[in-house]
């Protein structure tokens, strides 16, 4: 395996609501860099919620995870903000743009926050961006008008737009007709032959092989895993 | 870098709820602009009956409070005094009782020596009787250097014919209120008796009519020579009563008055001590001010606080969204604080605008005529610092509002909203 990116260590988790259960049951996982991994499972098997662990936005739960080096468990609120801004991509299942900002805008948003270029220079890798996801015709419109289909890619540009080390992804497909669905898995795999590294949660068997490893949950734990 | 990016959420935010921003700045506007045109008016108001008062009110008065001395009595005479003795006497009269400042020409020259003095005025004041037929008009006669009197007063502003210097030319000349002389029936160069509690009589003739606004200066109150009312008295040149005092800065009159008491062993009163009441009426006005303006701006601030609460359930989504491409905690109050505060900034910069607008239409609107009154309009202040007050109040006003709406916004979980 190449150079580590993120390493997962008996990750426990709980739901209390509405009883005592346990989701995730003492999970440990290691990414390689450039690596394309689909997490798959039932509903309910925690795949999700394990995503959203690694992703850094859930910091309750047991165990520890170690993104680029960096250990994110136990950071503060505010660091791992920071963090999350700086090395992870995020595409979810909803599109969830900003309704009233437009197409460019939302793309742009997340690289203003990092502030490390002017808003030019943003500016300009946001439409290249969006031209990478043949949305660069929308840029002046507002997001909240597209179609869904359009709406994903857009959010995969705005996932983008930092060189994220990591994409996440939960069910990018989940929501989408046959064809948009096409077109995002070609975009995945076009992200996935450019070197970055990906993780996706789906239900979808075709996206899934696409993956260089398939990890089967199951009531908490990983079941099997496949691939190179 | 943050901040700007915070703010552009925030004016896009504001910028595609339109009519609620507007009607939220629309609540902080009106309420700073009353409380501008409130605060103006009534500071105003205060003004104008603390110049009323003060136009008769001397900044220190000197006169002789007279206390009964009954340490020796004539009793003593009958009984004669033996320690074991009590005499016990009720209602005690005294024999008599001198009401004038001893060495009152002295005290006079000494005080004009201050520098922190303008004018002294000294007065001889005694009850007269104006017979007009049957009827007698019971007036207070002053007895004043006119000259001092004028500095003091500014009686020839307020001069509706004649000058006050015709008391100095005319012998036995007298000044008139426009209501007693209107009582009267008289006016300038017609003649007038008036008799002392000592039945003494003199005639006058009146020099000049006079209008303060009060009904205390111009129907119960006459101006004669210093001369005229100590030979009315039949006391002699040196005989008076009080003197009264302008200074440069009114705010010494406490510590100069004290001063005087003490060097002259006189009481001597400061215009702050005699006018109390009128101070009580400020207080109670500008606190009904506060209270009224305070009201207005909580309901604003409750009007803030609702729509900031509605925006922010209706933007749960997109707060899990920033927050899960990096946005911290502090940067999502900063995005909602700062509508809250856009709003009352430009809110109250409106509510600054209209309550000038107001005030200043307010102060060119014709008060009602009246006898009375001297004046013409509306009374309003307009001061800088009420403006300043007015705009600090709004702008916390909107921050409270604004705090605890941001402050849940802030710590929205986004996994359970990314989650569905």
């Amino acid at each position: 395996m190449s150079q580590e990116i993120l390493r997962a260590e008996k990750l426990i988790k709980f739901f209390y609501d509405p009883e005592k259960f346990k989701v995730l049951d003492n999970i440990s996982l290691s990414v390689g860099k450039g690596e394309f991994i689909a997490i798959m499972g039932k509903s309910g098997c925690g795949k999700s919620t394990l995503l959203y662990l690694l992703s850094t936005l859930d910091t309750i739960y047991e165990g520890s995870v170690n993104i680029i080096g960096t250990k994110v468990t136990g950071l503060s609120e505010d660091k791992l903000a920071r963090f999350r801004n700086e090395h992870i991509g995020f595409v979810f299942q909803f599109h969830f743009l900003l309704p009233e900002f437009t197409t460019l805008e939302n793309v742009m948003l997340p690289a203003l926050k990092l502030g490390r270029l002017d808003k030019l220079a943003i500016q300009t890798l946001a439409m290249e961006k969006l031209r990478q996801m043949e949305m660069d015709q929308y840029a002046s419109k507002l997001s909240g008008k597209l179609s869904g289909g359009q709406q994903q890619r857009v959010a995969i540009a705005r996932a983008l737009i930092n060189n994220p080390d990591i994409i996440m992804a939960d069910e990018p497909t989940g929501n989408l007709d046959s064809s948009n669905t096409a077109k995002v898995l070609d975009i995945f795999k076009q992200l996935a032959k450019a070197g970055n590294t990906i993780i996706v949660v789906t239900h979808d068997r075709d996206f899934a092989n696409e993956a260089d490893r398939i990890i089967e949950m199951s009531d908490g734990k990983i079941m099997t895993l496949s691939g190179t | 870098m943050k901040v700007p990016v915070n703010l552009e959420i925030a004016k896009v935010h504001l910028l595609t709820r339109k009519r609620q921003t507007v009607v939220a700045m629309l609540g902080v506007t009106f309420g700073i602009a009353m409380f501008i045109l409130m605060i103006s008016f009534m500071k105003g108001v205060n003004q104008v009956l603390s110049d009323i008062m003060l136009s008769v009110t001397p900044d220190i008065h000197i006169y002789n409070d007279f206390e009964t001395d009954y340490s020796s009595s004539l009793t003593s005479r009958y009984f004669g005094t033996k320690p074991s003795q009590w005499i016990i006497v009720r209602h005690p009269r005294p024999k008599q009782i001198n009401l004038n400042l001893r060495n009152a020409p002295g005290i006079v020259a000494n005080i004009r020596e201050n520098k922190e003095v303008v004018a002294v005025s000294p007065l001889v004041s005694m009850q007269i009787l104006f017979n007009y037929g049957p009827v007698q008009l019971g007036v207070v006669a002053d007895g004043v250097d006119i000259r001092e009197e004028d500095l003091l007063f500014d009686l020839s502003g307020k001069m509706n014919s004649g000058r006050p210097e015709n008391l100095l030319t005319t012998e036995n000349g007298i000044l008139l209120g426009n209501k007693l002389a209107g009582k009267l029936q008289v006016t300038s160069g017609d003649m007038v008796t008036a008799t002392a509690p000592s039945g003494a009589r003199m005639r006058f003739k009146v020099v000049g009519i006079y209008q303060f606004g009060m009904a205390l200066m111009d129907e119960y109150k006459a101006y004669v020579s210093l001369s005229s009312m100590q030979q009315l008295l039949g006391r002699n040149r040196d005989y008076i009563t009080d003197i009264r005092i302008k200074l440069k800065d009114q705010n010494r009159a406490k510590s100069m008055a004290e001063l005087f008491s003490r060097k002259y062993g006189y009481k001597a009163d400061d215009w702050d001590t005699v006018n109390a009441s009128l101070k009580a009426g400020n207080i109670i006005r500008d606190t009904l001010t506060y209270v009224v303006s305070f009201t207005m701006l909580l309901v604003a601030g409750f009007g803030i606080y609702n729509i900031m609460n509605m925006v922010i359930t209706g933007k749960l989504k997109d707060i899990a969204i920033l927050k899960a491409q990096g946005f911290a905690k502090k940067d999502i109050i900063q995005i909602f604080l700062s509508q809250s505060l856009i709003i009352g900034i430009i809110g109250g910069l409106a509510g600054l605008l209209l309550g000038f607008i107001l005030s200043y239409a307010l102060s060119k609107v014709p008060f009602p005529t009246d006898d009375w009154m001297v004046i013409k309009f509306f009374p309003v202040t307009f001061d800088i610092r009420h403006y300043l007050f007015g705009a600090g109040f709004g702008v916390l006003t909107t921050l409270l509002a604004g705090w605890t709406p941001s402050l849940k916004a802030s710590k929205i979980d986004p996994v359970a909203i990314l989650r569905g």
